[in-house]
């Protein structure tokens, strides 16, 4: 290929979307390198830390589209202390200062202030998307900034963040001369918000294919927006009650009817049960459906909503589906490929409505399934040697047990079998969490067949270092190991130091390492940033290097140790 | 003297995760002797013993303390789960929302803040600008377009004023003023 000019080498390069092809591309040779570094238009970063603006820029001069991710997986679960890191701003005064046209922001797990909303709005002329997931620091403040200068913005997706909802005014914000939005999701959102100006919104956004709307948005409003928007694509509802005699329902209906587009529907905070059927002629076509934040839609109900769903592929909903339900989901839907069940009670008061039976129901009937969150009252290894055989296709397989340490209901032994049969028979499986009773031998499973898994979680399991040892010796396509709660300490950590060069992050939380462990490892390995994060303030820095560290988060990185770390993590 | 069946092990202290027994916790001992480790500072749902005098005695308490980050559910789904339950189950205060038909906004009162229906009705046509007629156990408000009316607890919409007060706001979930037009009922 190198007989053809630059040209059409990048030419050609630009039929390749995949950032690992590309990165796979710059490899070959120099100049390879060179043409697709001016071509590439979307980065991502992996771990904001793993790198600063300057040098993704110098880099990527032409870049477009950033996707940012900040703080490590856990502190989903409030493991990481809030102030812990992972700040938008710095970023984005990079690029302000250096002009960058920054189209599209894509963030997971970081904090965003108002500042930095503000600064986006007046920096980039020709932004267009901004998608936010599990990110907090901000408030309706910010989006309002966003909302009044972003001219040509088509996007603003806020997934599960937390925002201060200083209520209602930012939506008045989008000025009437804007008509480009294609996709707005509030749902996250806990305040009001003007109902009137967000009709007004929907009016004039003639390519307006996906809303999602807030708790705040009640029926009337949600149906007025249907009439104006029957193109949609994608429907968050907000409030689904009514008093069930108004004859807003038959006009419901008939306004749903006209929504021949529709593919995904989510949302139902609230609902009055006996209005439900009005969905039923949408859901023929559904492919996507998220019921996990509709708390008061009951197992029966569900179940009537999913016989219709016949060519649904994704599904998310809530465990008062019941193992029952789970086998009306096998029945109906034969499309299905991605399945999340969430606790309906996530403090656990409940024991959780589905077990086993649920899990193999599905896995019997939805033969393309290959992707699984489950949260469920018990497991056993029948049920997941019994899954692993049906469905061979899992790239992600995460069992999350109520009771973390439980064991095979039938039989009360470990899960170490169950699990191994799910790595054993899914060769394309990426990612894995496991949970229940389970020994260093799962571990071994794991290493000897987990060939293409790139991310773990591991919580309360093992008995020793050998566990660890297994999956970093034998997982080498390993690129995020998160372990909680777990009996490995510094032999399993020092073992192969290495290692964590080719992965991205390692997170240990309760487990045995030392700091003496964490100092060595730092000290073999300056190419990696190994944080020890004293929260509790029990350790003392300079202190012991017997002491038991209570959380290590590792991870690689080609700009040293950061600047902005609180005064609680250490890095050695 | 007969012996007595003291029943110790249910009162056995012991460091474990709730629902566990001692086998699962002794496999698990690794060289330091180390099990299950529980965060006793930090109670993942803010359930505090002190507060249990203040809990209704429906609410159903739970009865263990609860492991860090788990079961791991995201924070922010566990907290739109937990204020719900708040709303509802809060004993100090009933809040409900009101809606009006044609207003753009929907506002929250606390029916505990009222001392009976003439209280709360005068602040609702405070609240959204509006008359709302006669009350008679017949007829219903009479007098005008704007009607009162409740969701109760089995999702029926009422007519307010029809029951005691205290039974409207154990059952009320949300209140909704109608114009009449809308209004199907004779």
């Amino acid at each position: 290929m190198n007989y053809f000019p630059d040209e059409v080498i990048e030419h050609v390069f630009h039929f390749v979307e995949s950032n690992k092809d590309r990165n796979s591309i710059s490899l070959v040779c120099k100049l390879w390198y060179r043409i697709e570094r001016f071509s590439r238009l979307r980065v991502f970063v992996g771990n904001c830390y793993a790198i600063s603006p300057e040098r993704v820029f110098a880099r990527f001069p032409f870049m477009k589209s950033l996707f940012l991710k900040g703080k490590p997986h856990f502190a989903d679960f409030n493991l990481v202390p809030d102030d812990w890191g992972g700040f938008l701003y710095p970023w984005i005064e990079y690029m302000a200062r250096n002009k960058v046209n920054l189209e599209e922001l894509r963030l997971k797990r970081m904090i965003v202030t108002d500042d930095s909303l503000e600064l986006i709005a007046a920096s980039f002329a020709n932004f267009k998307s901004l998608v936010l997931v599990s990110c907090e620091g901000f408030t309706t403040d910010g989006l309002a900034a966003i909302a009044a200068n972003c001219r040509f913005l088509r996007e603003l997706d806020l997934q599960e963040n937390e925002i201060e909802d200083h209520r209602g005014q930012w939506i008045n914000c989008f000025p009437e001369c804007h008509t480009s939005l294609v996709a707005l999701n509030f749902a996250c959102l806990r305040g009001d918000i003007n109902l009137a100006a967000l009709e007004r919104l929907v009016a004039r956004s003639p390519n307006l294919k996906s809303l999602r709307l807030n708790q705040a948005v009640p029926l009337e409003t949600f149906h007025r927006i249907l009439v104006r928007a029957p193109q949609l694509v994608e429907l968050g509802v907000g409030s689904f009650v009514n008093d069930p005699e108004s004859e807003i329902n038959d006009k419901l209906t008939s306004a749903l009817q006209k929504c021949q587009s529709m593919r995904s529907l989510s949302g139902f905070f609230e609902v009055t049960l006996s209005c439900m059927s009005a969905i039923y002629p949408v859901c023929e076509n559904l492919i996507s459906l998220n019921l996990s934040y509709a708390p008061e839609i009951p197992g029966n109900e569900l179940i009537k909503i999913i016989q219709h769903c016949r060519k649904l592929q994704k599904l998310w909903v809530l465990d008062c589906i019941g193992d029952k339900g789970l086998k009306v989901v096998a029945d109906s839907c034969k499309e299905l490929q991605e399945l999340r069940v969430f606790p309906f009670d996530p403090h656990g008061v409940r024991n959780g409505a589905v077990t086993e039976e649920g899990l193999v129901a599905v896995a019997s009937g939805c033969l393309k399934l290959n992707s699984l969150l489950y949260f469920c009252q018990q497991m056993t290894n029948e049920a997941l040697i019994t899954v692993a055989r049906k469905c061979p296709n899992f790239i992600r397989f995460r069992l999350c047990i109520l009771n973390p340490t439980k064991p095979d209901a039938a039989t009360m032994q470990p899960l170490d079998e169950g699990f191994g049969a799910i790595v054993q028979s899914c060769k394309g499986l990426r990612r894995l969490s496991m949970s229940g009773l389970l020994t260093d031998r799962v571990f071994h499973y794991i290493g000897s067949f987990a060939e293409n898994l790139e991310m773990l979680s591991v919580a309360f399991a093992g008995d020793s270092d050998a566990g660890m040892l297994y999956v970093l010796n034998g997982c080498k396509k390993l690129s995020k190991l998160e372990i909680r709660d777990s009996p490995f300490g510094n032999v399993a950590l020092l073992m192969d130091v290495r290692k964590y060069e080719t992965m991205r992050s390692l997170w240990m939380s309760s487990c045995e390492v030392t700091m003496g462990g964490c100092r060595t490892l730092a000290k073999m390995m300056p190419r990696l940033n190994v944080e020890v994060i004293n929260d509790s303030g029990d350790l003392d820095k300079h202190g012991d290097d017997n002491q038991v560290v209570n959380k290590l988060f590792v991870y690689r990185t080609l700009v040293g140790p950061r600047k902005d770390a609180p005064d609680f993590v250490w890095t050695l | 003297m007969a012996s007595v069946d003291l029943h110790l092990d249910a009162t056995e202290l012991r460091l474990g995760l709730p629902g566990t027994s001692s086998p699962e916790i002794e496999g698990r001992k690794g060289p330091v002797g180390r099990s299950i480790k529980r965060v006793c500072g930090e109670l993942d749902d803010g359930f505090d013993p002190k507060d249990a005098s203040a809990v209704r005695e429906d609410v159903p308490r739970p009865s263990k303390t609860q492991v860090v980050g788990w079961p791991p559910v995201r924070s922010y789904r566990k907290n739109c789960f937990r204020l719900n339950k708040l709303e509802g189950e809060s004993g100090c205060g009933v809040l409900v929302k009101v809606s009006m038909d044609g207003a753009p906004y929907l506002r929250k009162i606390d029916l505990m803040t009222y001392k009976g229906y003439s209280d709360l009705l005068d602040d609702l046509q405070d609240m959204f600008k509006f008359k709302v007629g006669e009350y008679s156990e017949r007829d219903g408000y009479n007098g005008s377009e704007f009607v009162p009316t409740y969701e109760d607890k089995d999702g029926d919409w009422m007519l307010v004023g029809d029951v005691p007060w205290n039974m409207f706001t154990g059952a009320c979930k949300r209140l909704r003023i109608m114009k009449r037009s809308d209004d199907r009922r004779p």
